[in-house]
């Protein structure tokens, strides 16, 4: 019978070692690194509140607040936009719908390092193919990744790319939920294709929206590899991003107390940035 | 004459969303002079650019190590996975419902928070420079927990005593029991763990500095980054397009599975 009793704790058991060492543990010990200066070699020093007290001097961290929050204010709503048209698309009787449906989403399965890596040379200020365009049709060329004030945008615009895909299908499936009574009564009480889409569509897929603003939130405060490949946080800081920040005072200059401080921080803002949205979303 | 249009703008897009990997795949097998061309059709072919990356990088061990950790984790995630959500989904013991908390709880917190000291962990276990480093921290999956626990609370409760009656422990029960009745649960969460981890680049960056057992997105993203590739971009892009084959070429095969995986969970990278 003890026995018995036992089992449960037994198949949980692997959980909750890697919750008290993976998660546990490391949450508690950010927050004293936060109170101490630590390169990992020499031993652990107590420094008091000097790491928050750098942080809201740190101009390179106020920049990679801004550098994030242009990443948003861009890739959220281009986001929304191209994956409602794109499922909406879709949502007519289309032939050939896996097909397309397969198209759009393949950036989003393939490794973030390849998608980098082309994006790097269609951005390419000579012989780039977006510059091409540009001359092709008589005008003049974007400096997309080497103008500091095109560089985070054209990281947002890659990023939306990639990761459209997932939200077309997000979206379509929540476009197939409307039922379509609702529709025929517009219908009969006249309303247009743009009052139907603005009265009943798009109320009924506000949840997923929601679900859209939030993953979004989160990938651009996560945003790492894109400006390590592309631009090494450059130029001028304009493509610097939290995590990257994160990476450098950590692994280049071996803060550990300082990094751990922006990651904290870090994670306090996503979640706070994250309920503010739901408290946004909810009332509208 | 709309529906013309419509197609045209459909076809488009996915042109759009093709064309660059297409154009990856044509550059890295041209000569290293003509991959300024933008064509469809590569003009001469060309495996300079791949006999040059074997000789360069260690891209063939960086290709068996990821595909060593990818499956490993995969196969941890499912079984400890389904263990723990079993446990959640059919057994009644105290601090279930703690537990169920704290699984919620792990999952929205930010890693940002747990990256430092979780290299400092590697650093203390002496993990450094090992696979431990890239495959012990990712065997335990809060979402395939989830995943799982919601899975097995749909399976009728009578195979489940059938086979107590028969004289099956719990662990019978789940991998002899379970398993062969959440086929599509465990495709779904094998996809979406394989993927993440042969995706992921930024936790083997932190704590594998030996060019040996580096992953092959980090070896990739370091010869990108660093100056041996500078001159010579089909190197780049075939070491780019040996990255994307092995998921690209899953894709074309459970290319649906793939798409609802990604889709029931909501997660991305």
């Amino acid at each position: 019978m003890t026995k018995k009793k036992l089992v449960p704790y037994l198949l949980v058991s692997p959980y909750l070692i890697y919750f008290l060492v993976f998660i546990a543990f490391p949450v508690i010990f950010s927050i004293v690194l936060t109170f101490n200066s630590w390169n990992i070699i020499s031993p652990m020093k107590y420094n008091g509140l000097n790491n928050y007290i750098r942080l809201f001097h740190d101009q390179f961290f106020l920049q990679s607040l801004v550098n994030t929050l242009i990443f948003l204010v861009i890739h959220i709503p281009l986001q929304i936009i191209v994956a409602m048209l794109l499922a909406l698309a879709l949502n007519q009787k289309v032939k050939f719908l896996g097909f397309f449906r397969a198209a759009f989403f393949l950036p989003v399965i393939v490794s973030g390092v390849v998608v980098t890596i082309i994006w790097q040379q269609l951005y390419g200020f000579d012989t780039g193919l977006f510059n091409r365009i540009l001359t092709t049709i008589g005008l003049g060329r974007v400096g997309w990744l080497i103008d500091p004030a095109w560089a985070m945008p054209s990281i947002a615009i890659m990023a939306t790319w990639k990761n459209v895909g997932l939200y077309v299908i997000l979206f379509l499936v929540g476009l197939q939920t409307v039922p379509n009574h609702y529709y025929e009564a517009a219908d009969l009480e006249g309303a247009n294709k743009f009052q139907k889409f603005f009265k009943i569509t798009l109320p009924m897929i506000n949840p997923t929206i929601f679900m859209v603003v939030i993953l979004s939130t989160i990938g651009g405060f996560s945003l790492f590899i894109e400006p390590y490949i592309m631009t090494g946080g450059g130029p001028l800081n304009s493509t610097l991003s939290a995590v990257l920040y994160i990476y450098k005072q950590g692994f280049f200059f071996y803060n550990m107390g300082y990094s751990a401080t922006l990651g904290l921080f870090f994670a306090l803002l996503i979640l706070s940035v994250i309920m503010i949205q739901k408290k946004f979303i909810e009332k509208e | 004459m709309k529906k013309v249009l419509f197609y045209i703008f459909l076809s488009l897009a996915a042109v759009a969303f093709l064309y660059p990997f297409l154009w990856m795949i044509i550059a890295s097998l041209s000569p290293e002079n003509q991959i300024g061309n933008l064509t469809f059709i590569p003009t001469s072919l060309s495996f300079e650019s791949y006999t040059e990356m074997l000789s360069k990088i260690p891209i063939a061990r960086a290709l068996f190590n990821s595909t060593f950790v990818a499956l490993c984790i995969t196969f941890g995630v499912l079984v400890f996975g389904s263990m723990v959500g079993y446990a959640l989904a059919r057994l009644e013991f105290k601090g279930r419902n703690l537990i169920f908390f704290i699984i919620i709880f792990t999952m929205t917190l930010p890693f940002q928070i747990t990256l430092i000291p979780q290299y400092i962990l590697m650093v203390k276990f002496q993990w450094v420079d090992t696979y431990w480093a890239l495959i012990v921290p990712y065997l335990m999956n809060s979402l395939a927990i989830i995943m799982f626990r919601q899975y097995f609370k749909t399976l009728p409760q009578d195979i489940i005593d059938a086979a107590r009656i028969d004289g099956c422990g719990d662990f019978e029960i789940i991998f002899r029991i379970l398993w062969p009745n959440s086929i599509p649960a465990l495709v779904t969460i094998g996809i979406i763990t394989f993927m993440a981890s042969w995706n992921e680049v930024l936790w083997p960056l932190i704590v594998i500095r030996n060019e040996h057992l580096m992953t092959l997105p980090q070896l990739v993203t370091l010869f990108a980054v660093g100056g041996a590739a500078e001159t010579q971009l089909g190197v780049k892009l075939a070491a780019a397009t040996l990255l994307a084959l092995p998921i690209v070429l899953a894709y074309l095969f459970f290319q649906k599975y793939f798409i609802q995986s990604m889709a029931s969970t909501g997660i991305k990278e």
